[in-house]
């Protein structure tokens, strides 16, 4: 195996061994990557149009029958509807990265579903931070950043968790008669986060614009996005030296799509595309490289994408970045042999304590970023002495819960760093008191926590 | 947040290198202290600060509702059951429970205060600047280190007990070059002796794991670890429980009642846009379980010696939104509690609620810099000298007149 091919798959992957017929060149990245998404096709999550009747009906019961004790326990089954569908999901999202050849497509999901950061507020929303993985992020992956920061922003997860749902114009047909107003969380958040970033020229009054340009989206009573013209802020509105005066729901998309062609925006993408996959201090020229081919093409991502493969700075052999604990856990998986399929045959309880409760230990909460703005990438954000307390305590106690027999420490290190395994974790790996101690060595090693 | 401005990670991204050179750092520079306890510096005195991260609204924690304008702009937030603390102030009734620390004067706030920090409105950057200790003149990703880390910098012979970054959030107020112990409550590191003999190998070229795991190890042996795992479900909705602060504020009073002088840590849960009626009373009664449990913690002779400073990273709209709450606004409250506090009193001038005299007409104005407040309270337990605080650790303050805010 040639060293890129080790890079390529720690880099711009989930790591070694490579599922069967993986890339290993930028070309063959990205010739798969362009092809279907295989992975959402073949292992589907629950849509959220699918709890849609679990919804009327819980409404229903709501509504008739609140004191009618005979009812609770069907009310308890539809409301657990909603966690098994999100534990399925959760399930899902690790089987995916696990398996799947086309890697490079899975990093990115991860990548843009912590740019697009959401959490689930009740027991009703538990999909939600799933549901706009698989109906807004992946159908837009490979599409125009416009396509895709539109269908985020839209998506009723995103609508929820910025508190959109219950902004009202101040001046709309429900402002006045209810004297209600705005609430500008997602408005500030799709300029400073998702979309220009915190260092682009934008000031308090663009927020507020675009509070009123977002006012009218809401979610009905099915958790269905809706635009109510009762809610809307009537007028044109002034976003960034802009008038949007066309009304209703296209000013969203007309002002999502500008904000998206911004080159304000082409930087900071670049700029968190290089950090996420290269350097935590990428070098100016790779970041320079990514932004003019988005803003070169109209914030189209493959073009994006290829701009990052095909930089030689993307092939440097350095391994500055350290892997976050669900890349850390899945590339550990995958290294001991475990499948997506073992994973979903894992009874949820017990997934939930060898991995979910591990990888919020380790400081990455699954789907539970402290906030909008997703998790840290510095390398020195996850190395604490905490963190990696809880990266060896894992890799010494849960492999052998999970794989019987165990491999061979020293076979386990060559597998899963190839050229990457320095002469001492081999030398550790041989000297070890016995197996178990010697596999949590190398996973706990520094050559494999890093990429 | 933009890569450019990411401070956390330039600075943590430089720390081993730093580390090497505290010597020759410019900023460095030695006192000594007057009245040092046992060749101690520092002395006797504890502080401990709490960054309040999402933005608390100090109009609803400490509500002016002697002002005429507060209850146009308040209309469903504001609360007649608020506890009169001043005759024109009133105090959250989910911090009820302070108000003997109040009427014993160890309880205190200073109103309408901010950072520097102005304009976008940024949780992060508005974090990041807080913690820094910088003002706007200077760009967030030059500043290597926060404010408390450089206090612990002016000092010579402090050893790496003297100062606590608590729990799992980062703290960048307290990173930087000067040595300081990190602790969460969820440490565990069990090894057997060969097992440490070749991790210790095996981490010795890769000097973050070499450096995170020597700690970790340490941490172990001193007794700290060794708790069961959290179960942690993302299908449920969960927020930092009462039992966490317990953890944070328990080890923190450990720690403090022995050689530490200086602990800070995280709460969150104060970015309420919506509901805030019930959002904050929670994240209040949080703060106050906090307050008191340390106070109980530290006991009367150790409590009697400290300050607490919680901190945010700027105040909330004047106005209430649309939905019953506040969006990013500027000017704020700074909390403040212990036995050596000079409190019963809401220190800083108040600039009135009429729109003229908001900020943009929107948010409270700030009529003082919270770092001087800082500053004050650092120069009153430690007696560092002000030229230090406005140049090193604070770079760019004015203190202004000495408020008196210490017993």
């Amino acid at each position: 195996m040639s060293k890129r091919t080790t890079l390529a798959a720690i880099r711009f992957g989930y790591g070694l061994p490579l599922p069967m017929g993986a890339p290993d060149s930028p070309e063959t990245i990205l010739a798969l990557l362009a092809g279907p998404d295989l992975a959402a096709q073949s292992s589907p999550t629950v849509a959220s149009a699918d709890l849609i009747p679990n919804l009327q009906e819980l409404r229903e019961i709501q509504k008739t029958g609140k004191k009618d004790i005979a009812k609770i326990p069907r009310r308890d089954a539809l409301l657990q509807g909603f966690n098994d569908a999100a534990q399925e999901a959760v399930k899902i999202t690790f089987a995916r990265a696990l398996d799947s050849a086309d890697g490079f497509r899975e990093r990115l999901t991860t990548f843009w579903a912590d740019h697009f950061s959401v959490i689930a507020k009740r027991q009703l929303e538990s999909l939600f931070p799933y549901s706009i993985v698989d109906e807004a992020i992946r159908p837009h992956l490979t599409g125009t950043f416009a396509d895709l920061l539109t269908a985020a922003t839209l998506h009723p997860a995103m609508l929820s968790y910025l508190d959109q749902s219950s902004s009202i114009g101040p001046n709309s047909r429900l402002g006045k008669n209810q004297g209600k107003g705005l609430n500008e969380n997602l408005a500030r958040e799709v300029i400073e986060l998702h979309s220009l970033g915190v260092g682009a020229d934008y000031t308090q009054s663009d927020v507020t614009e675009m509070a009123k340009i977002l006012a009218g989206l809401t979610l009905n009573p099915d958790l269905v996005m809706e635009f109510q013209p009762r809610r809307a802020e009537p007028g044109p509105r002034v976003l960034l030296g802009k008038t949007y005066d066309a009304g209703g729901i296209e000013n969203i998309r007309a002002a999502l799509r500008d904000l998206a062609l911004q080159p304000a925006t082409g930087q900071h993408l670049a700029r968190k595309l290089a950090v996420h996959f290269v350097s935590d201090t990428p070098s100016p020229d790779l970041v320079q490289a990514v932004a003019a081919a988005y803003n070169g093409s109209g914030g189209d991502l493959m073009a994006t994408y290829t701009a990052l493969l095909n930089h030689p700075a993307a092939w440097t052999q350095t391994t500055e970045k350290a892997r976050q604990p669900f890349d850390f856990l899945v590339a550990s998986l995958r290294a001991l042999g475990v499948t997506g399929a073992q994973l979903q045959q894992m009874p949820y309880k017990e997934f939930r304590g060898q991995i979910l409760a591990a990888m919020a230990g380790m400081g990455q909460p699954f789907k539970r970023p402290s906030g909008p703005n997703g998790f840290e990438e510095a390398a020195e954000e996850w190395i604490t002495p905490q963190g990696l307390a809880r990266r060896i305590t894992w890799a010494m106690r849960v492999p052998p819960r999970l794989v019987e027999p165990l491999p061979d420490p020293v076979a386990l290190a060559q597998s899963c760093l190839a050229d990457r395994a320095s002469e001492a974790l081999l030398w550790g790996a041989a000297r070890a008191e016995d197996i178990t101690q010697g596999v949590g060595l190398v996973l706990a090693s520094a050559e494999f926590n890093r990429r | 947040m933009a890569g450019s401005l990411d401070r956390r990670g330039f600075l943590r991204g430089l720390g081993g290198v730093l580390g090497c050179s505290v010597a020759a750092h410019p900023m460095l520079t030695t006192v000594t202290m007057a009245g040092a306890n046992g060749g101690r510096p520092l002395g006797d005195h504890r502080l401990v600060v709490i960054i309040l991260r999402g933005a608390m609204d100090g109009l609803d924690v400490v509500q002016p509702q002697g002002d005429a304008d507060y209850a146009a702009l308040r209309p469903t937030l504001l609360n007649p059951q608020a506890t009169d603390l001043d005759g024109f102030f009133r105090l959250h009734p989910a911090m009820g429970d302070l108000m003997p620390l109040w009427n014993k004067g160890q309880l205190g706030f200073v109103h309408a205060t901010s950072t520097p920090y102005r304009d976008k409105r940024s949780h992060f950057v508005g974090q990041d600047m807080l913690e820094a200790g910088t003002g706007m003149d200077v760009p967030l990703n030059q500043v290597k280190d926060g404010w408390l880390n450089r206090l612990l910098q002016t000092q010579d012979g402090l050893t790496s007990e003297t100062a606590y970054s608590i729990g799992q959030v980062a703290m960048p107020l307290l990173e930087g070059p000067a040595e300081v112990r990190n602790w969460s409550p969820e440490t565990t590191l069990l090894l057997t002796p060969q097992a440490r003999l070749l991790f210790d190998r095996v981490y010795e070229s890769d000097p973050l794991f070499h450096a995170a795991s020597q700690e970790a190890m340490e941490l172990a042996d001193a007794g700290n670890g060794d708790m069961e795992m959290m179960a942690a479900d993302p299908s449920q909705m969960a927020g930092l429980k009462v039992q966490d602060v317990e953890q944070l504020v328990d080890y923190a009073a450990g720690k403090l009642r022995q050689d530490a002088r200086i602990a800070a840590f995280s709460m969150s849960g104060w970015d309420t846009h919506r509901g805030q009626a019930g959002g904050l009373s929670k994240s209040l009664a949080r703060l106050q379980y906090a307050i008191l449990r340390l106070q109980t913690g530290l006991g009367a002779q150790v409590w009697g010696k400290t300050v607490l400073l919680a901190m945010t990273e700027f105040g909330r709209t004047a106005r209430e939104n649309g939905t019953a709450g506040t969006d990013h606004g500027t000017g704020g409250v700074m909390v403040m509690a212990g036995g050596a506090l000079n409190g019963g009193k809401i220190y800083g001038d108040w600039p009135g609620l009429s729109e003229a005299n908001l900020y943009e007409r929107r948010d409270l104005m700030p009529t003082t810099d919270v770092r001087a407040w800082a500053a004050h309270t650092i120069r009153g337990l430690y007696g560092i000298d002000q030229s230090l605080l406005e140049n090193t650790v604070f770079p760019g303050l004015q203190m202004g007149k000495d408020p008196r805010i210490l017993l």
